[in-house]
């Protein structure tokens, strides 16, 4: 039996109002319902879903950011109740997200560094994780030096150096130039392949989503999302987008994707 | 015309002969002399020399129309100048205000800094404290000027007080909303790579702060130089502020010229030098102008 990376049960999630002193508590719709997933270890699991849908959302309490309103949430077997190392976040606004006063190598080795990992252990760490994106070169760079590309790739490597088991990935490439964009996606198709972690990436691209997935859980549309159906996609990698295959492929994905799930 | 002549005669003949070259240069020359001129006014007008120059035409004006000591020459106020330095006054009064400025301010910092980053973080404390903050932020130091005599005495231990008082409100406010301003994500980024709370604190909450706190560090000098002058102008023997105020029993107008230029000074000079500071040392921080740009 493969082991379950991600195992969701019932999970739903209710944002609460604001409330005041003048204001009762309304209480606001569920944006996600009875969502039930399992993720393998090793999978690349792809979110497909309009925008407000509740990826993020959902991604945000796997990470243990939100709190879940109701159901189970399980990561290698046990609950979510905050984040932790073991689930690596890349996230879509690198400007806010990497620390702007470090390196890219002190970026990428802050981690180990918080979990006490001494200089020596953590040099080749690191420089393992900058080879890995291709960013050995640029070790001693600001941010500010660097592109939008290059600031995805830092994400990833000091996501990748923390080791986690689950690497997860919130529309990391929509702010990227087609062309840059594609790279990206090679670039982590790769690392995948190197490192066999789970990844859990959403996206609102059919074709990223179609070129990227082992699996593709397509989102319903809000409120009350749920996960409308899960498709495997057994092709090898790199994907040939101009094949009929993937024409086939889209083609179902744009289907859910537009009325958020098979018209009954 | 010249020039132009010059210029066809070179494009007709490649291979000048010594007569046309020197015509030439001669010619360059004095281009050379009228873009020199306009660029050395730029030179000037960028840097702000030109307000300074505009001032003095006017003030001579002025003062000439005046006369006597209601408005003193430029000319007469530097005399008044040369005459404090010969004396030594304007040295150690000078001195003194600094030392206040420079005590009462780091003292200020050393206390407002980490004060502000504990009530920006915790809301408790945020509750207990911005209340009061939000009240006594609106009382002026000055008002505490008598009271802080009682309490500690015509001495440097008032005026420092004083200073300290003036110069915290600013690095609070301003470190409070730099905690406050943080982005989720930044902490959001820490605890998935398993930093604890207050490693948070430190590794995050802090440098992300360093910007507002060095606004709130510059504006606190400038309320230093404030309370500072107003406090030797009440309650001192020395000082840039006494200077000033004890002018007045001579008649002395040259003489608080002085003392005014003196003050913006202190203020120009300093509040320069941090922002150099800022630049060279902070700039990974995101201070400077260059990183603003990318953000
Ligand atoms: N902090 C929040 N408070 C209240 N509602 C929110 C909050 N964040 C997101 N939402 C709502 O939840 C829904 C899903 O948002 P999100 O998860 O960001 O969607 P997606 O990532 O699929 O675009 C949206 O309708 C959005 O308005
Ligand atoms: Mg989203």
């Amino acid at each position: 039996m493969t082991k379950i990376s991600i195992e969701l049960k019932h999970v739903s999630k209710r944002y609460q109002p604001a409330s005041s002193l003048f204001k009762r508590k309304t209480s606001s719709p569920l944006v996600l319902k009875d969502i039930n997933l399992m993720i393998p270890t090793g999978e690349f699991h792809v979110f497909l879903g309009q925008s407000g849908c509740g990826k993020s959302t959902l991604l945000n309490i796997i990470a243990g950011f939100l709190p879940k309103t109701g159901g189970e949430v399980l990561v290698n077997g046990s609950e979510v109740t905050e984040p932790g190392s073991d689930r690596g976040v890349v996230f879509q606004n690198a400007d806010a997200a990497i620390f702007p006063w470090l390196t890219v190598e002190e970026n990428v080795g802050y981690g180990l560094k918080m979990q006490h990992v001494s200089d020596k252990d953590r040099k080749p760490v690191v420089e393992r994780s900058l080879n890995l994106v291709g960013l050995e070169e640029h070790a001693d760079k600001y941010p500010y030096e660097l592109s939008g590309g290059m600031k995805q790739r830092v994400q990833i490597a000091r996501s990748i150096a923390n080791d986690p088991s689950i690497l997860i990935l919130d529309e990391p490439f929509g702010a990227l130039d087609a062309q840059t964009r594609r790279t990206m996606q090679n670039e982590l198709i790769d690392i995948w392949q190197k490192t066999g972690k789970t990844i859990l990436f959403v996206t609102h691209d059919i074709q990223e989503a179609a070129y990227l997935g082992q699996k593709i859980s397509i989102f319903s549309r809000s409120p009350e999302s749920h996960i409308a159906i899960t498709i495997p996609v057994d092709r090898p990698y790199p994907r040939n987008v101009y094949s009929s295959e993937n024409e086939q492929l889209v083609n179902t994905l744009n289907q859910y994707f537009e009325v958020g799930g098979p018209v009954k | 015309m010249k020039a132009v002549r010059v210029k066809n005669l070179e494009e007709s003949t490649p291979i000048t002969d010594s007569v046309h070259q020197a015509e030439a240069l001669g010619a360059k020359a004095e281009a050379g002399i009228g873009t020199r001129l306009k660029d050395g006014f730029l030179f000037v007008a960028k840097r702000g020399l030109l307000a300074w120059v505009l001032l003095l035409v006017v003030w001579q004006i002025a003062a000439t129309v005046m006369g006597g000591s209601f408005l003193p020459t430029p000319l007469k106020t530097l005399a008044g100048a040369q005459e404090l330095i010969k004396s030594g006054t304007l040295q150690s009064d000078l001195l003194v205000s600094l030392f206040r400025i420079l005590c009462g301010w780091l003292i200020g910092t050393i206390i407002a800094v980490p004060l502000g980053l504990v009530i920006g973080q915790f809301k408790i404390v945020r509750w207990l404290i911005e209340p009061l903050i939000n009240f006594f932020r609106f009382v002026p130091a000055i008002g505490f000027l008598t009271l802080f005599l009682l309490w500690f005495g015509v001495g440097e231990v008032s005026k420092v007080a004083l200073i300290i008082y003036a110069t915290m409100f600013p690095i609070i406010i301003n470190t409070i909303s730099g905690v406050i301003a943080i982005d989720p994500l930044k902490i959001e980024s820490a605890q998935s790579q398993g930093a604890s709370k207050f490693q948070i604190f430190y590794s995050v909450v802090i440098p992300s702060s360093v910007p507002s706190i060095f606004t709130g560090v510059r504006l606190g000098l400038g309320g230093a130089i404030i309370a500072i002058v107003a406090a030797e102008m009440l309650a001192a023997q020395n000082g840039i502020g006494y200077l000033i105020y004890t002018s007045r029993l001579y008649y002395r107008t040259d003489w608080i010229f002085v003392g005014i230029f003196i003050l913006g000074f202190i203020g120009f000079l300093s509040d320069t030098l941090l922002r150099l500071f800022g630049n060279v040392v902070l700039k990974k921080y995101g201070i400077s102008d260059s990183r603003r740009t990318t953000k």
